[in-house]
């Protein structure tokens, strides 16, 4: 053994104390656990660390202050016509207001110009955006709550149920959109008047019939691109084995739903919703630009891109300001969107 | 295969009769009607009218009139377009917005496909966020805008392209460019992403220790598979897109389908509107067929039912 | 030439992830003769894969090679680039993946796959290549090959899609024959012939193996040595004997103790190895293994085994080794 030039030269290193049993505590101390994350916060921490979903979520707040907050302390009003400033480009006063400021009076300046009825643009685009973002938000619940209702009854019931009600999504789905939400607009012009005049329903006149128009469409059409991603995941689901083994060990439905398809799914459904705004903001400037959209004198960017674009060739800006805040307000919900499903979507944890 | 060809046209049918059922009756349930703008019109005359076109009949009458004229491709003339057919109207205006659309179509695939493979296999390194940044734009700029900037900056202001009709082949290019904008920013995400998905399958690990390069593993193995998607994409777009945008037909008036298609809604041409939405739906339909088709041309495992 | 067709030598390998560096690979040297068949044991993550994939240089995206040497059949690996690498792969070295499933591509007939690789690596004539795959099909033991090169790999069961991922492999008589788990995915009917398969190939063609596997039967029966893998270290190696009858380390012992063995007695319980594989973001500075170790003791904690040589190829890292040279050295 002595002759064996390997590992004994340790023994001067080594004391007959180091080959004593470790205790347990000892052996504890070496296992470093990782804190075990749950679904959320794993997610959470995740999104947290992507640059360009947070900078989205800021732009989103910062836009939603503009719309909704700084208005009320805004010395202009959206429909507020002021004498004389017709068509004033950003930062400059009518002779009126000039003289007052010659005067020693202040004048609050227009930030963005004036439009052609001589309104201030700036309040008007903060108003447009928060139709727009309310367009957005509202009819992302819409889809939202008729889309998995509707998708995940067809993936309960399956079987017939499931192949008529899918026949029907590929209907509307062939529906040329534009028909219906034109034809609409002008069949519930009339009883949406009507009710408007009814106590208690003043606040339609507020929100203009229109609007309500684009949201009846929005529950009547758009909605099947989540049904069938709803109903989609909810079929895989039910096929999956971690279902299968619950069902084995004697869960409940109700648990099963509770505890594996709709946490499964939840993460899906936020990630859809959040795409889901960016698209209504587009569909609903879209109308506005066909004309279609909410009722004069309140803006939503489209209707002020739309009318900027008579005037583009002395008034460019007019068009591009609303544009530019419309392509942002969409960009960054869609940026916001694939963060959140890069952090939640389990299969894009790599 | 022929079998479920046939039968895909049966259930094609089908639809196209539901949505052509459904459009006539809420296109006669709405207020208003074709000849009520026209101020001029005294009752008497416009009792004439309606008389004229059959429309002072029950509903269902005219309904079953409309259909069987319609089993008979005759889908009968514009209420507002004095002496032209719906046919005539339709096979005049289609060509142009085909052209244009077609070529967007073409466009948005032939830039999309390779720009979204090139983005996947570059993952992670700068050109690749260039190219989902740009993409993620493209997707949030509406048609509207993207149009008239084109129009302003390239037509107004710089002057070299007339903006208004479509005479000689520079005419295409800014309407063609800003109908191509979205899809080719949509197909450039979807290939993208499902290119990322195949190249993580095991197959393209199998291909690689086979000894393939990269470009062949690319085009031969992952290809294939990852187009799959933009291919379910292609067929309503392009359904969609031949059939003419009315906006990028109002920036740059071009004469096309959807201008016509949107005109009669508000003018409430029921015949035409009635020949545009079955000339639509048909295509719609059509396409899906082609779709599926094509997937299971592509992928062998697809089983046609 | 050296007398070896497979040398890797104190390989360093590290996955650098968003949440750090993950050490795969602590200094792995493992060594395979012509025609000699090694296994490579250990449970999921223990890096077994990894070697075998540095190996053909196909190490996924995050990884890198820090240290060591891989030598393959008169290749340095390390220096080699991509397009050097693409003529070895597939041609002197094959792999067969653990999943017949999802190997091949779902879109191509299995004909076309099997041809795709001898068009790669030899210049064949168009017949030639049909006959070669025809005749492939034929050893590997499938049935009407005409009718099955027409097929596409969703028309063919788990343990004939493996058959065929084995003639792709073979295709161009590799020296060496990687097996990354290939029994895995499929029944135990068809793992047992799969397996008499690949032996039977292996003397028909007389090429290497290299058998990855977390299933120590599969080894006990095909492997001329056996090295036993565990976080990214290999902690024994010797001759198929020397492990099954004179495991020299603490988890390789534990590794048979969890296995029912032909000889034992009725009423002997199986021994499962208690705990979990480390955390290799942030592994021990002792014994990877003393966490889950009976025998553990201090040192084990503090620093890592050195190596013990029992005779020409036999050796292990553990510190019991050290323990029982220190009292036998004590005695004498």
């Amino acid at each position: 053994m002595k002759d064996n030039p390997n590992p004994l030269s340790f023994q001067s290193r080594l004391n007959p104390d180091d080959f004593f049993p470790a205790s347990s505590e000892e052996k504890e101390s070496l296992v470093i656990m990782r804190e075990s994350v749950g679904f959320w916060r794993d997610g959470m921490r995740r999104f947290r660390k992507n640059k360009i979903a947070m900078v989205s979520l800021v732009i989103v707040i910062l836009i939603m202050i503009f719309s909704f907050i700084v208005p009320i302390f805004y010395p202009y009003t959206y429909e507020q016509q002021v004498k004389g400033s017709n068509n004033l480009a950003p930062m400059t006063y009518s002779e009126e207001e000039q003289a007052r400021i010659d005067a020693g009076e202040s004048v609050f300046p227009h930030i963005l110009g004036t439009d052609k009825l001589g309104r201030d643009y700036a309040i008007r685009v903060m108003m447009g955006s928060r139709i727009s973002l309310i367009v957005g938000l509202v009819a992302a619940f819409i889809i939202l709550v008729i889309g998995s209702v509707f998708g995940s009854v067809a993936a309960f019931f399956g079987g017939w149920v499931d192949l008529i009600m899918m026949r029907l999504v590929d209907i509307i789905y062939t529906v040329p959109d534009v028909l219906l939400i034109v034809l609409l607009s002008f069949a519930l012009k009339a009883p949406l008047e009507t009710l408007s005049m009814q106590p208690g329903f003043g606040w339609i006149r507020t929100l203009g019939p229109n609007l309500i128009s684009i949201f009846i469409v929005f529950a009547l059409l758009y909605w099947v691109g989540m049904a069938r991603m709803v109903r989609g995941q909810i079929l895989a689901l039910k096929e999956s084995e971690y279902v299968t083994a619950a069902r084995a060990l004697g869960a409940s439905s109700a648990r099963i739903i509770r505890k594996h398809l709709l946490t499964n799914c939840i993460g899906t459904l936020i990630v859809m919703t959040t795409l889901q705004i960016p698209s209504s903001i587009f569909t609903e400037s879209f109308l506005s630009f066909l004309g279609l959209g909410v009722a004069v004198p309140m803006p939503s960017l489209g209707s002020l891109a739309s009318e900027a674009l008579n005037g583009i060739n002395t008034y460019p800006y007019l068009l591009f300001i609303p544009a530019g805040l419309i392509s942002l307000i969409i960009l960054s919900f869609n940026l916001l969107g694939d963060g959140l499903r890069d952090a939640f979507d389990p299969k894009m944890k790599n | 295969m022929a079998k479920y060809i046939v039968k895909r046209i049966g259930l094609a049918i089908v639809t196209i009769w539901v949505v052509a059922t459904l459009t006539f009756f809420l296109m006669n349930f709405v207020p208003g009607g074709p000849f009520l703008s026209e101020k001029a019109v005294s009752p008497k005359a416009m009792a004439a009218l309606e008389e004229k076109y059959g429309l002072d009949k029950p509903l269902w009458e005219q309904y079953v009139t409309y259909m069987t004229d319609a089993l008979h491709g005759d889908f009968g003339a514009s209420l507002k377009q004095r002496g032209r057919t719906v046919m005539s109207i339709i096979t005049s205006k289609f060509p142009v917005s085909a052209r244009v659309g077609g070529l967007a179509v073409l466009a948005a695939f032939c830039i999309g496909v390779p720009l979204g493979c090139f983005s996947a296999m570059n993952r992670g390194k700068a050109l690749d966020s260039f190219i989902i940044v740009v993409a993620t734009f493209g997707i949030a700029v509406p048609s509207f805008v993207v149009g008239t900037v084109l129009m302003y900056v390239f037509s107004v202001r710089l002057g070299w392209v007339s903006s208004l009709g479509l005479k000689n082949w520079t005419n295409y290019i800014l309407p063609v460019t800003a109908l191509a904008f979205y899809p080719t920013a949509y197909i450039t995400r979807l290939m993208r992403s499902s290119m990322l998905d195949v190249l993580g399958q095991d197959y393209m690990r199998t291909a690689r220790a086979k000894g393939l390069n990269q470009i062949i593993s690319l085009f031969k193995h992952a290809l294939r598979n990852a187009i799959l998607p933009v291919v379910t994409y292609m067929g309503p777009l392009l359904a969609y897109t031949v059939t003419g945008s009315f906006i990028v037909e109002k920036i740059f008036t071009i004469p096309g389908l959807g201008g016509e298609f949107i005109g009669s809604i508000s003018n409430r041409d029921y015949t035409v509107i009635m020949g545009t939405t079955i000339f639509l739906a048909s295509l719609i339909v059509l396409m899906n067929v082609v779709v599926d088709i094509a997937y299971k041309l592509i992928d062998p495992r697809i089983k046609l039912k | 030439m050296s007398e070896y067709l497979v040398n890797i030598e104190h390989e360093r390998l590290s996955f650098f992830t968003p949440a750090g560096e993950v050490k795969a690979l602590n200094d792995v040297s493992i060594r395979i003769r012509e025609g000699e068949v090694l296994g490579i044991v250990g449970e999921s993550g223990s890096g077994k894969s990894v070697t075998a994939y540095s190996l053909m240089g196909l190490t996924a995206y995050p990884g890198k090679l820090l240290g060591g040497t891989l030598d393959f059949n008169g290749h340095r690996i390390n220096d080699m680039t991509e397009k050097q690498m693409q003529k070895i792969r597939g041609n002197e070295v094959s792999i067969i993946f653990q999943d017949p499933m999802t190997s091949l591509n779902p879109v191509f007939t299995i004909g076309n796959q099997i041809r795709e690789v001898l068009k790669l690596h030899t210049d064949k004539s168009k017949s030639e290549i049909q006959d070669r795959a025809r005749e492939l099909l034929q050893l590997v033991g499938i049935n009407e090959p005409d009718r099955r090169l027409k097929q596409y790999p969703h028309e063919l069961s788990g343990g004939m899609r493996q058959r065929v991922m084995i003639a792709i492999a073979l295709a161009c008589e590799p020296k060496l024959l990687i097996a990354d788990e290939p029994t895995t995915a499929l029944d135990v009917t068809i793992q047992a012939q799969i397996l008499e398969l690949m032996m039977e190939l292996k003397d028909k063609l007389g090429m290497a193996i290299m058998m990855i596997t977390h299933d120590l039967g599969v080894v006990a029966s095909m492997c001329d040595h056996i090295a036993v893998m565990y976080a990214g270290n290999i902690v024994e190696y010797g001759e198929t004997d020397d492990i099954f009858y004179n495991p020299k380390h603490e988890y390789t012992k534990g590794l048979l103790r969890s296995i029912p063995r032909m000889d034992s007695k009725e009423h002997e319980r199986l021994v499962p190895i208690e705990g979990t594989p480390v955390d290799l973001l942030n592994p021990p500075k002792g014994c990877p293994f003393a966490s889950r170790c009976d025998q553990c003791m201090r040192i084990c904690l503090r620093e890592k085994a050195p190596v013990t040589h029992f005779g020409e190829t036999h050796y292990s890292t553990c510190w019991m080794n050290q323990k029982a040279e220190l009292e036998g050295g004590k005695r004498q």
